[in-house]
Order: structure tokens, then sequence, then C-alpha cells
């Protein structure tokens, strides 16, 4: 059995990558496999701040967002097209009114549910609400393993508490539950202690993702950038407890790219298995994709239907498959494992989304910003740019002596 | 909640969990099983034991049941159906029917 469809099984041969046209006797998912899976994100309004959050710097505004009944449609078209599990997120995807019926929706159509959360805004009856919808599986952010750490990384006082509760009521309620801790500089020292937490509060996945940087994170990366010892110590702790901890906790690990040779495979490659909407309605090829100025992104609200903006429109369409890529991308031989890596990455790096990953090794800006990052590690700015609408707020003072205790 | 760390064997009766959905998927022609953030790809004969696996029939069961119809060797069919429900098991697509108290 294969772990998951969502390799090249349900995309058509790879020789045809942004040249397939919808035929009009097929569905999009036979001639461009459409994706299996897509992120929802419903609104850009969030109790929480975390400096590394990956909304765009410029967020949608709640005036912005596609209504309820806006939304049910895009839910119905997504089941027709074939698509089978979507993502509400946001944002906070509970900070809309309407979540408990966007999810019966999903359930009415045939989608599988899953709600990725910052927790903090839920009750016990909203939660109940939300299983009897049909929501299948939660999955909630932890900023770390104590309220110290995680409230101040959050911005948000009592937050740590208050995700604790919510899930145990998913498990409670019989809900698989995925804790997603973001690991950067100033929490890594409390790895082992969220693997236990994770442990403890009988959560059945663990994704140990390192900061990404682009958007917010970019902006924080001085404050954020692990060093490449705590990398090292990262990595160990998680082999060990996979092992420890098989048929108890699944983890999942996403490494810092920065500290890598080859860049990430990301989105599974621009416009291949992967897309998400924007609260507006925006149909992107990855969650960041609105950071990178000069493409425009078809909208919901178009006379275009989901399966035409996937298939034909410009900005999917730009860098698919690897016609678009210059050298060293061009001649390389993993061009069709990496797809040149990360589009937002090199836009924020370089200036160019068609310019090779700067990850990349074989980038030639890839020593010095490699460089750049190690000596940002090991520096002392530690004052976090809190994640907002106005644009960011600067953390009021540097807890520098309460931080990096470990 | 569901049991964690099961240990299938002849005796087990397996059901998938709420969360576990096998479904046929009628855009792409194939079976899938849908569970948190993952579609996995079940081969014929996973989906023919999955759909046997209704938190009533045993382990032992299901094996007499597909060695009679594949007339083929018992203890290889045990074997390769514990090993399946086993790996689906350990990444908790499967749950085990509670002992009836009643």
């Amino acid at each position: 059995m294969s772990d998951t469809l969502a390799g090249n099984k349900t995309t058509t041969a790879g020789t045809t990558d942004g040249l397939a046209v919808l035929e009009q006797t097929r569905s999009a998912a036979e001639t461009y496999g459409i994706p299996l899976a897509v992120l929802l994100e419903i609104t850009h309004r969030c109790p929480l701040q975390c400096p590394y959050c990956s909304n765009p710097v410029e967020l949608d505004r709640g005036s912005t967002e596609l209504t309820t009944e806006e939304w049910k449609k895009v839910l119905s078209e997504l089941a027709e097209l074939g698509v089978l599990q979507v993502h509400f997120s946001g944002g906070e995807p509970t900070a809309r009114k309407d979540i408990v019926e966007l999810v019966q929706h999903a359930t009415d159509v045939g989608l599988y549910s899953n709600l990725i959360t910052s927790a903090v805004l839920l009750t016990k009856d909203k939660l109940s609400a939300l299983a009897d919808a049909g929501l299948s599986h939660v999955q909630i952010s932890f900023q770390g393993n104590e309220p110290m750490v995680a409230d101040r990384v959050a911005g948000l006082k009592d937050a740590h508490r208050k995700k604790l509760e919510v899930a145990r009521w998913t498990r409670e309620l019989d809900m698989p539950l995925t804790v997603n801790a973001v690991m950067h500089r100033q929490n890594l020292h409390q790895l082992s202690d969220i693997i236990q937490m994770a442990v403890d509060l009988d959560a059945d996945r663990l994704e140990v993702a390192n900061v990404q940087y682009y958007g917010w994170a970019l902006k924080n990366r001085a404050a954020l950038m692990p060093t490449i010892e705590q990398i090292e110590e990262t990595s160990r702790i998680v082999e060990e407890a996979q092992v420890r901890l098989k048929g108890t906790l699944a983890i999942d690990y996403v490494v810092p790219d920065y500290y890598a040779l080859r860049p990430k495979k990301c989105m599974g490659g621009w416009g291949r298995q992967f897309f998400n909407i924007s609260p507006a309605g925006k149909v992107l090829p990855c969650h960041a994709a609105e950071s990178i100025t000069g493409l425009e992104f078809e909208s919901v609200r178009s006379n275009h239907s989901i399966a035409w903006i996937w298939q034909n429109s410009e900005a999917f369409n730009r860098y698919r498959g690897t016609g678009w890529m210059p050298e060293p991308c061009k001649s390389c031989e993993f061009r069709e494992d990496d797809f040149g890596g990360c589009r937002c990455q090199a836009f924020a790096l370089t200036g160019d989304a068609g310019n090779t990953d700067p990850a990349c090794a074989l980038s030639p800006r890839h020593e010095e910003i490699f460089k750049q990052a190690e000596q940002e590690s090991a520096g002392t700015q530690n004052r976090f740019l809190y994640r907002n609408f106005a644009g960011g707020t600067l953390e009021t003072e540097a807890p520098q002596e309460k931080i990096n205790g470990a | 909640m569901a049991s964690r760390n099961i240990s299938v064997s002849e005796t087990s009766r397996p059901k998938l969990p709420r969360h576990t959905k096998l479904k046929f998927d009628e855009t792409r022609q194939v079976w899938v099983i849908l569970a948190p953030e993952r579609v996995l790809a079940p081969d014929e004969i996973a989906v023919e034991v999955l759909q046997l696996c209704d938190g009533v029939r045993s382990v032992a069961e299901m094996v007499d049941q597909l060695a009679e119809k594949y007339a083929a060797p018992r203890d290889a069919i045990a074997t390769d159906v514990i090993a399946m429900l086993q790996d689906l098991a350990d990444k908790g697509f499967l749950t085990e029917a509670r002992e009836s108290t009643a």
C-alpha cells in the first residue's frame, strides 16, 4: 500500500505539465490531477500574534472575506472536482461564526474535514458541535510546553492553558489530535518536553515544524533562526523519539531549509498537487504566493471555475513543471525531484521568483545567505515583531535572560 | 477513546474508527482511505479485508473466509492479513471493538 496518493499517481504524465488543456469530455482531475486536499484559509483574523505566521504580511480584512454562501459553493465545487479532504485553517478558522455550518456542508458534500486551529476561541460546546457536524480531525498549534515561553511567542496571555484544555476535549470527543509545534531558536530547548506533552495529551501525531522563513518569519529571522548545533540536537531528539514512540505517537519532522544542501520540494512542485484559497477567495499555488508581486491570482468570485483556474490561469502555469527554469536548475539532474525549491523564498531572498531557491547549494546566492543566517542565529536580537493587521508591532522588551535558558 | 498500541491477532475484532473512512473515489476510480491529513491507496486485497472489518468479525473468521474464497493456504493468508492490519493499527487507522459487558 502506498502511503499517499499525492505523488504522481493522480497527475497525468509530467511531460504535459502546464500545457494540459481541459478537454470538454473530461474532468479536470483526469487531465491535470486535481489535488486530493485543499487548504481553506477562511479568515486571517486571529487572536494570536505569532511572529512566524504563515499568512501574508498584507492580511485580508474581515470585510473582504467570502460569505457563508460563497464558501459553501466553493466546498460543493471542490467535492465535484474530486477533492477528498479540506483543511479549515486561517488565521483562526473558529473566528468565523459560521464554522460549524461550513464543516456540516463539507460533510454533506462528502468532504473529509480537518481543523487547523490555535484553539483559544473554542468552547467545549463548540467543539462538540463541530464533531457532530462531521469534523474528523483537530490540529492544534503549540508555541512551547509551558506558558512563559508559549504565551510570549503567541503574544496572548493564558493561550497555552486554553490550548491544553481544548486538546483534552478533542480526545474526550474521540477525535484524532495532531499537535503542531513550530520550532525556532527561542523554543527549541523545550522540544523533549513538547514531545512528552503530546504523549500526555494522547495525541496521535506531532508535527515538529521548523519555521520556514518568508513573510512574517523573514521579518523575524534574526530572532528566530536556530543555530546549526540546535538543529543537530533537534534531529537527534526527533529520531530517538520516533523509534521510542512507534505505535503511540507519529512524529513528522520538517527541517529548516537554510541548513540543507538541497531545497525542499515546496508544495510538491508549483501547481502540481496543491492549492489553497485565501479569505477573500483567491486561488493560490501556495499560502505565501501572494508575497510574489507581479503575479495575478484569480478569485473564486471571478467568472472562472476553480477547475479552470487550476488548469489554465497564468499564475499556476508560470512556474509549473520545468520549462520556466533557468540554470542551474535547467540542466540539474534533480530538477524533477525538487522543482527548483520554493518560489516564494526565491522571490523574498533574490527578488525574482524565477531564480533557483537559495536554499539549494547550487544557487549562486546560497553561501552568502547561509552565512547571514548563521550570524543571525548567534546574535542576541530576541525581540519579536508580532503579527497583526497594522503591519506588525515590536515587542516592548526583549526578555533575553528568561529565554534561551536551556 | 480509541485504544492505541493494538496488537492484532486472530481473536481481534478490528474496525475502522469514525475518523478513518474507506471510500470509492469516483473521480479517480480507485478505493481510498481518508485519515487525518492523509489519503491512502489500499490495494484490492486490502480493500476486501477492510470491508470485512466491522468490529463484529474476528480476524480468524476473515482469514477463513478469504482462504475459502481464494482456495489459498490459510497460514499464508493469516500472516498477510495480520501484517496489513497491524500496519494500519500502528498508524492509528484501525481500532478494536470493545468487549461487550452487557
